[in-house]
C-alpha cells in the first residue's frame, strides 16, 4: 500500500485538498482554518474585552471539531502512515539550509529537529521563530481575514480579488523572512 | 452530534496535509526559495480544480446538507488589510514553516514545540482584536 507509506505526489495532494473543500461546502461551511483562533479567543473569555470577539463562537463549533480532527489525522499519519524516508527537498534547499547552520532532513522528521526543540526555545532565534513567528501568524491572518486555506485556496478558487492581494502579501512577508530575516536570526 | 462529520473531515485533512508534506518546514523553505514545484503544484492544482468545482456548483442548483446554497465566501474588499495583514502573516508563515491548518496537524504528529506557536498565534489574534479599530483596513 504505497499510498499509505509513501509521500503523495503534489497533483494528488491538490486533488485531495479540493475534496476536503468540497465536503465542507457540501456540509454548508467554508474552508478556512484561521477563524479557529478567533473562536478560541472568544471561547476563552475574549467576549468581554472587545467587540471583535463578541460573537456567537458556537457558530464555529464545527470548525473546532474540524481542528480536533486534524490533530487526530496528524497523529494517525505519524503513527501508521509515516514515510520511512527523509522529506525529498531539492539539493539547492539542502545547501541553503546548511549555510544557515540548519540540518537537512535526516530521518523522516518534517521539521528541523535541531531548531524545533524546547532547548532552542530559550535562545534568541527560538524566541523569534516560535513566539514572534506564532504571534505574526495569529495577528496577520485575522488582519488579512484569512490564511492559506481561506485566501490562497478558497478565495483564489472563488476568484476573489482581496484574496489575490492577500496572497501577494503572504509572499512579500515570506520572501522577506526567508531571504533577509532568517540569515540574521540564525546568526544571533 | 451532527458535528461528528466535521471531526471526520478534519481527520482526512490532517492525513492529506501530512502525506502531501505541506506541513513540512523544509517544504516551505523550498517554496520561498523557488527551488521545487512541490508546494506550487499542490496549491496550483487546488486553486484551478477548486475554481472549476465552484463554477460547476454555482451553475447547478446543488443544495448543502443544510438545504441551503453553499457559502463560497465572498471576501470583503478591504485591500489595505489584505496586503498588510497578508504580509504580516507571510513573515510568520516563513519563520515557523506553518500556516494555521498545518500547526494543528503538526501538533498531532507529536511536535510539542508547536504548542508554543499556537499559543503565540492566539495571543496575536487577541492583539488584533484589541487593536482592530486603530488599524487601517
Amino acid at each position: 500500500m504505497d499510498i499509505l507509506t509513501q509521500p503523495w505526489h503534489w497533483a494528488f495532494s491538490g486533488i485531495m485538498i479540493v475534496f476536503v473543500m468540497f465536503l465542507l461546502l457540501y456540509f454548508g461551511k467554508r474552508f478556512g482554518v484561521s477563524s479557529s483562533f478567533k473562536a478560541i479567543c472568544s471561547m476563552a473569555g475574549g467576549k468581554k474585552t472587545c467587540d471583535y470577539f463578541d460573537y456567537d463562537w458556537k457558530s464555529h463549533s464545527w470548525l473546532l471539531m474540524f481542528v480536533i480532527g486534524s490533530i487526530v489525522g496528524g497523529f494517525l499519519a505519524a503513527n501508521f502512515m509515516a514515510s520511512p524516508n527523509p522529506v525529498a527537498i531539492s539539493q539547492a534547499t539542502i545547501q541553503d539550509l546548511q549555510e544557515l547552520g540548519i540540518s537537512s532532513p535526516q530521518g523522516n522528521e518534517l521539521v528541523p529537529l535541531d531548531l524545533f526543540s524546547f532547548d532552542k526555545l530559550m535562545s534568541l532565534p527560538g524566541i523569534i521563530i516560535f513566539i514572534l513567528g506564532g504571534f505574526l501568524i495569529g495577528f496577520g491572518t485575522r488582519y488579512a481575514g484569512g490564511c492559506t486555506s481561506g485566501h490562497a485556496i478558497s478565495g483564489l478558487a472563488n476568484l476573489q480579488l482581496p484574496s489575490l492581494v492577500a496572497v501577494v502579501g503572504f509572499f512579500i512577508g515570506g520572501l522577506i523572512a526567508t531571504h533577509l530575516l532568517l540569515p540574521i536570526i540564525m546568526s544571533l | 452530534m451532527k458535528n461528528i462529520k466535521f471531526l471526520l473531515v478534519g481527520v482526512l485533512f490532517g492525513i492529506v496535509m501530512s502525506k502531501s508534506e505541506a506541513i513540512s518546514w523544509f517544504r516551505m523553505q523550498e517554496m520561498f526559495r523557488f527551488q521545487s514545484i512541490h508546494m506550487y503544484g499542490i496549491i496550483g492544482v487546488a486553486v484551478i480544480l477548486g475554481a472549476i468545482m465552484i463554477k460547476l456548483m454555482k451553475g447547478s442548483s446543488m443544495k448543502t446538507t443544510e438545504n441551503a446554497l453553499p457559502d463560497f465566501a465572498e471576501k470583503p474588499k478591504t485591500y489595505t488589510a489584505s496586503i498588510l495583514g497578508g504580509s504580516i502573516f507571510g513573515l510568520g508563515w516563513a519563520l515557523t514553516g506553518a500556516c494555521p491548518g498545518p500547526l494543528y496537524v503538526l501538533l498531532g504528529q507529536g511536535y510539542w514545540i508547536v504548542l508554543v506557536i499556537i499559543f503565540s498565534a492566539l495571543v496575536g489574534t487577541f492583539a488584533y482584536g484589541i487593536l482592530r479599530n486603530k488599524l487601517p483596513h
